[in-house]
């Protein structure tokens, strides 16, 4: 299997915050990875600089062997990264066709241009990546009215758009029902599969993580402390503590290092 | 040396009222986080009303009696401002407040007209304060001097209430955070209120203390607008000592700047602002602007499709009507007819960046003179063809928009709504200043068509088909993908930005297509009435194109044609009037407040209601 994506000493600090630290992983071609881990373990902050939205303070990023250091977002996604928010991001004003139309577009370098009718543009593209996630019957409606399970999945189908080789998908299921969740991570494990995309999310369902993620990675302060299969981190004892109390928080020696 | 400090002086006293006004604006705006565009008129209702009561309340008691009280009427008019205009819309997007703000414009500057008469007042003078005092032989007025010493102490006093009471704890608080002080038990309408009443005070004061530097006239109000935006611009919104360093730093270049540079003192101002704008985009002091803030009024924006053949007919027919129009109509008619035809391009240019790209633009009116002033500076000293004029006028305003574009594009909201407005005046200031070239308010004349084109009916058939086939081609990109990339950078520039798309750039060339099409109706303008002078420049121009826009209807694609054409058929009528501005000004803050969704919006809605159209398939 090859290495899709790769960190090497990750980094970051705000002040004499330490966000980020020394966070080395690989994520393999297909593969379904899970990053957990409390609020404010870091994993936002991880995500922004994959994204190219933060810059390291030391460390790097590889994907299929290029160094992303120094790009910003639209080189990254040009690269073949697609990512989709915690909070989606949708043009209200358009269909949801139209929505994905925007982003083959975009993929096919004709934002600039002037003559021809943007919703004729591949649109029988937006439509296949439409029914991928099964939203084809709602093509033309008007995405302001789509309830927020339905935009959750819009947005993966614009994140498919360019087929990227790698998905970052930021709490995929925040502010979903149950079933929603459990449908839409059904979604993603089936496209991973079929389309042998590879992808890196962050959860804090654990049911959803467990249920789908192929390998699961913890971030406690800034720091990766478990790396493995799903069996390995239900087991591992620092997961439980950091999860199931006895936690750092509450530790006073700890404690008071940090004070 | 002693010319030197006597210019500083006059600096400093002359930056006295611009602090008060400024810091009025600022301290509304960090509450309530509406850009009172009616501000500078809150300042000349204050020279006004001190005018009156000064006469009143005379003796040297009477004099500061007179200016206290000067500003406590100012925030009492604010008060009913506050309760009955913008209460309604502190909900609404930016661009309802601003242009609701801007129908007070209107409305207090007739009411001062009615009051007060058209002629200028000569303020009285300070008792007790008359005559001039030399410092190291060099004359200053003492009521210079007492400017000087009075302001750091009402600075001081703000800094004391917004700092220390109670009162401004709760006032720093809603800066931060309105919806958590109203949880916490606070009646904000109150506190919202208060804070506009306070900043109108402040801009009374203003208006009363420079009177005897002064006087009062009805051209006030905009005259203080462009310099408190300058100078919130460069202090940084909300920033108390930003206000007062930037009125003193913008006040005293002025005060050089007459001395050394007569032709370049505003150039001189702009140049600062920008170069304050590229270190610090929020300013000296200010905070970076928080985002997407603002809530929506009335239905979402629908999705657009190209016109269908049933429309297209409808259209055509239109057009064919408007075609035919020297066969039935008057030579006056067709001269009207040509009018709007221009302004209709005009606004239909402004559309397109605002209601497809969501860039507020308060100075559109640069582009269109920018245009006209190109066409006539070729003809006037190169002697070009009105042919090639006319093709020039846009490329040079389309030129001069992308430079404009790209220093108000590095910011957002209000503050790219400021500085385009600055960057307006700024070009008028230099038709107007720049008198070699220019030839100042006289214009230039003798602008005329080619000869072939010089009939009024050929004339018109040009503008027809120039400004049709303007708007017909931005309502083609307003479908292509770059009309959707621009749409798209409006709605969600997160995703547009995580989709390979620079939103910055797809909003810096909708700039300067806007700005090319502006330039091309102020071409033909030109040609059509033979001569230009320094209002096609002015802010009430660019405000004609926005509030046509506005009441055309934000959100739907003809929204610009349409509004274009309905007002300036009305105006023709209500300029008949002895007091237009004030129906004018009503009608605006009626239709803000009761149809935000402009005449065509209402007018679908209606038909939807009614059947005659078909509503979409999930619209409520």
């Amino acid at each position: 299997m090859s290495i899709v994506l790769e960190t090497r000493g990750l980094s970051k600090s705000f002040g004499a915050i330490k966000a980020v630290q020394d966070v080395s992983f690989a994520l393999q071609k297909g593969e379904l990875l899970a990053m957990i881990g409390p609020n404010g373990a870091g994993k936002s902050t991880c995500f922004n600089m994959l994204m190219g939205q933060l810059k390291p303070s030391a460390g790097t990023v590889w994907l299929n062997g290029t160094n992303l250091s120094g790009h910003g977002p639209r080189q990254i996604w040009r690269m073949g990264v697609g990512r989709t928010f915690q909070i989606t991001g949708t043009y209200a004003s358009m269909t949801v066709a139209e929505n994905v139309q925007m982003a083959l577009i975009s993929h096919n370098g004709r934002v600039f241009s002037i003559l021809p009718y943007a919703h004729r543009l591949y649109r029988d593209q937006a439509l296949d990546l439409l029914g991928l996630v099964g939203m084809a019957d709602q093509a033309d409606r008007h995405c302001a009215v789509l309830a927020y399970g339905d935009l959750k999945r819009l947005e993966l189908a614009i994140a498919l758009a360019h087929e990227p080789s790698l998905l970052l998908m930021d709490e995929p299921t925040a502010g979903m029902a149950p079933r929603e969740r459990v449908a839409l991570m059904k979604l993603t494990a089936d496209i991973v599969r079929d389309r042998g995309v590879s992808v890196l999310f962050t959860e804090h369902d654990m049911d959803v993580v467990f249920a789908h993620a192929h390998r699961v990675m913890v971030l406690n302060r800034g720091q990766l402390i478990a790396n493995g299969s799903v069996d390995e981190i239900r087991n591992d004892p620092r997961v439980q503590e950091v999860y199931l109390g006895g936690g750092t928080l509450f530790n006073p020696a700890e404690e008071g290092q940090h004070a | 040396m002693g010319f030197f400090i006597a210019q500083f002086l006059t600096g400093l006293a002359n930056a006295s009222a611009l602090f008060m006004v400024a810091s009025g604006l600022s301290l509304i705006f960090g509450v309530t986080r509406i850009v009172n565009f009616a501000h500078g008129s809150f300042y000349m209702l204050g020279a006004y009303v001190g005018y009156t009561t000064m006469q009143m309340l005379p003796g040297m008691v009477g004099f500061w009696a007179a200016i206290l009280l000067t500003g406590v009427i100012v925030g009492l008019i604010g008060v009913i401002v506050e309760i009955c205009v913008l209460r309604p819309v502190y909900r609404a997007p930016e661009l309802f407040q601003l242009v609701a703000t801007f129908g007070v414009i209107l409305v207090i500057q007739d009411l001062t007209l009615m009051t007060w008469g058209a002629e200028d007042l000569m303020g009285p003078r300070a008792p007790g304060l008359t005559g001039i005092i030399r410092i190291m032989g060099e004359p200053v007025p003492k009521y210079d001097l007492a400017l000087v010493a009075i302001t750091p102490f009402v600075a001081l006093a703000l800094w004391f209430l917004i700092t220390k009471t109670r009162v401004g704890v709760l006032v720093r608080a809603a800066t931060q955070d309105r919806e958590m002080v109203g949880a916490l038990g606070v009646n904000q309408s109150w506190l919202f209120t208060g804070v506009f009443f306070l900043g109108c005070a402040m801009a009374g004061l203003g208006g009363a203390l420079q009177l005897p530097k002064g006087g009062a006239d009805l051209l006030m109000d905009f005259t203080i607008l462009t310099s408190i935006f300058v100078v919130v611009v460069i202090g940084g919104m909300g920033s108390l000592p930003g206000a007062y360093l930037a009125a003193v730093l913008v006040s005293v270049l002025g005060v050089f700047g007459v001395t050394y540079i007569p032709q370049s003192t505003l150039v001189l101002i702009f140049v600062i602002m920008v170069l304050v704008l590229m270190i610090r985009p929020y300013g000296l002091f200010g905070r970076p602007e928080v985002a997407g803030e603002h809530g929506q009024v009335g239905e979402p924006e629908r999705p657009i499709k190209p016109a269908g053949p049933r429309a297209r007919m409808i259209v055509a027919a239109g057009l064919a009507v408007l075609a035919l129009m020297p066969v039935y109509g008057s030579s006056f008619a067709m001269v009207l007819t040509t009018d709007i035809l221009i302004f209709c391009l005009f606004a239909a240019s402004l559309h397109f960046m605002l209601g497809l790209g969501g860039m507020v633009s308060f100075g559109h009116a640069a582009f269109y003179g920018g245009g006209a002033y190109a066409a006539a500076l070729l003809v006037t000293y190169a002697g070009t063809p009105m042919e090639l004029a006319l093709l020039l006028a846009p490329l040079g305003a389309g030129l001069l928009a992308v430079i404009i574009g790209w220093v108000c594009l590095r910011l957002t909201g209000v503050y790219f709504a400021m500085l385009t407005l600055a960057f307006s005046q700024l070009l008028w200031s230099l038709a107007f200043q720049w008198s070699d070239v220019t030839r100042g308010d006289d214009g230039l004349v003798n602008i005329w068509p080619s000869a072939w084109a010089s009939s009024t009916m050929v004339f018109f058939y040009l503008t027809l088909v120039i400004c049709v086939g303007g708007i017909v081609f931005l309502r083609h990109a307003a479908h292509s993908p770059f009309g959707y990339a621009l749409r798209a950078a409006r709605d969600s520039t997160r995703q547009a930005e995580a989709t390979g798309i620079h939103t910055k750039r797809v909003q810096w060339a909708a700039f300067a297509l806007a700005g090319a099409m502006a330039g091309l109706a102020g071409g033909l303008f030109v040609f059509s009435k033979g001569s230009v002078f320094p209002n096609e420049l002015e802010i009430v121009r660019s405000f004609d194109a926005l509030i046509v826009v506005f009441l055309g209807g934000v959100k739907t694609l003809s929204g610009g044609v349409v509004g274009g054409a309905a007002l300036e058929g009305v105006k023709d009528v209500l300029t008949r009037f002895e007091y237009w501005r004030l129906a004018l000004g009503v009608l605006i803050i009626v239709v803000v407040i009761l149809a935000p969704d402009g005449l065509v919006g209402t007018a679908r809605k209606l038909a939807e209601k009614w059947g005659l159209m078909r509503a979409p398939e999930d619209g409520k």
